[in-house]
């Protein structure tokens, strides 16, 4: 998320500055890598219930996705909106 | 000891501390609290940001941090600064709390985990899509009334009038006694404040505001549907006690309306102000809810909080001990230049991803979705219906401890 945001992408808004409070940083994430994602918390599973966009089985919350080497490459795509 | 008056002048005999290890904070005989700084933060804001990282306010024996980057990093260490001995000057530790204490804003994990999780849940987006439509009606009604009126006082009908339309309802309140609601609200925040004039005076008045809110705080007072019986059912579930929900419906009607007619209110005195930003969004209307977004983060209506340190502590190279005050700038650290370009223009288009003016991390606005959905929708009824705002009369400003508003906009608004 905060790639997206400091680079200018605006179809990621992050209301609440990544702080997994407000859902608007919703991703659809490319069948190659959904697997290589670290799970989900609860709290970000009942966010993704109130996402704006249709919550699919590969929506995931950007904030909570923690860049490392190996996911140098991952594939997102962004939802039509996040409010 | 550095020293730093009002007028920003700077004596500075160096002292090091007995290890030698880091420098001295600078000490500010500013007061935060009073009525010439509420009038006008801004210049002290900046004074206490160059200062230093870390201030020392001598007249309240507290530290401070007016940066960007250091309120972020207390906001986000919740260990080293706790809420469990308070968020305002007062040291639960060492007095009596005012009232018993606040089961979420004023605990720390684990209890705070979960009663955060409860109120996560009542106040949830999946919820928030249920009211949108309640609420764009209410604020198209709101609308047209005062585009009727054409004369208004812009908090009293607007900015207060707008939230009470609708966040009684939502709560379950019954009608009678909702006048005591903002008295309650204003109470609660001048709390948080030292032993001032404000606080003295707000905690004399305090008996019968209460009284009621601990009386609608009952389960049989909620209208079933609203927020407080949502809490009460999650009593029913063993998340929480029967003996915890009133308190957790305690902190919603704390902290779930003078916030919200604050902001409000912000937004419509940055758009009477800027009136290339109210041309925009007239001619943009989805851009409402940034606009409301943006006028948190430049006025900020909550204007600080504390946090009590739970060991020493380093901030940016200066020590604090144990069991110390620290007072957390959220509206200076909203236009610190270090963070924000052009930090005192109000710019509805402005990136506002990071501001803390709903603050950060564990503790950040459990409400936060709430107040940007009722922003969002009565800036964007007034963006579709009102021609022009003009400000016709003399500005009030309201003074409290830790909010920061008007108490009178006179305005006059044409139709679209």
């Amino acid at each position: 998320m905060q790639v997206a945001t400091r680079n200018g992408l605006t179809g990621i808004v992050a209301e609440c500055g990544g702080n997994a409070m407000c859902a608007t940083c919703h991703v659809y994430v490319d069948e190659n890598w959904i697997g290589r994602l670290t799970a989900m918390s609860a709290d970000e599973d009942a966010l993704l219930d109130g996402a704006a966009a249709e919550r699919l089985s590969n929506s995931r919350l950007s904030c909570q996705i923690k860049l490392a080497d190996d996911l140098d490459g991952l594939v997102l795509r962004l939802p039509e909106k996040q409010i | 000891m550095t020293t730093l008056g009002a007028t920003g002048n700077v004596n500075a005999p160096s002292k090091a501390d007995a290890s030698g290890a880091t420098s001295a904070i600078p000490e500010v005989d500013v007061d935060p609290f009073s009525n010439e700084f509420f009038e006008n933060p801004h210049p002290s804001h900046e004074v206490l940001r160059e200062a230093g990282p870390v201030v020392r306010f001598d007249k309240w024996n507290v530290y401070g941090v007016a940066r960007y980057a250091e309120v972020h990093t207390v906001l986000n260490d919740p260990a080293t600064f706790c809420s469990s001995r308070g968020v305002g000057l007062s040291d639960f530790a060492k007095e009596q709390p005012w009232r018993p204490p606040s089961l979420i804003l004023e605990a720390d994990p684990p209890a705070h985990t979960r009663t955060r999780a409860v109120l996560n849940r009542v106040l949830s987006p999946a919820i928030m899509k249920q009211l949108r439509d309640r609420f764009s009606a209410a604020a198209a009604k709101k609308a047209d009334e005062l585009v009727s009126k054409g004369s208004f006082d812009a908090i009293a009908d607007l900015a207060e009038g707008f939230p009470l339309s609708v966040f009684p309802d939502a709560m379950g309140l019954k009608q009678e006694g909702r006048e005591h609601l903002m008295p309650y609200a204003g109470l609660v925040f001048n709390a948080f404040g030292p032993p001032n004039k404000l606080r003295q005076d707000a905690l004399e008045r305090s008996a019968p505001h209460q009284a009621y809110i601990a009386e609608q705080c009952q389960r049989e007072n909620l209208a079933p549907g609203g927020f407080g019986a949502c809490i009460h059912a999650q009593a029913d579930t063993g998340e929480i006690t029967a003996a915890e929900a009133p308190m957790l419906v305690r902190s919603l009607l704390s902290a779930g309306l003078d916030t919200t007619v604050n902001g409000l209110g912000a937004a419509i005195y940055c758009l009477a102000r800027f009136p290339e930003q109210w041309a925009r969004l007239r001619k943009e209307p989805s851009l409402a809810r940034n606009a409301f977004e943006e006028a948190i983060r430049f006025e900020s209506p909550v204007q600080t909080f504390f946090r009590t340190t739970t060991r020493q502590v380093d901030i940016s190279g200066f020590r604090i001990g144990e069991g110390e005050k620290v007072l957390m700038f959220l509206g200076s650290a909203n236009r610190d230049p270090r963070r924000w370009e052009n930090p005192d223009t109000y710019d509805i288009k402005r990136p506002t991803s990071g501001h803390v003016g709903f603050g950060s991390g564990i503790h950040m606005c459990v409400g936060q979705l709430l107040a940007r959905l009722e922003g969002e929708v009565m800036l964007s009824a007034l963006a579709r219906k009102v021609g022009a705002i003009e400000i016709t009369g003399q500005v009030k400003r309201r003074y409290n401890n830790t909010l920061r508003g008007l108490d009178s906009l006179p305005i006059t608004i044409t139709p679209a």
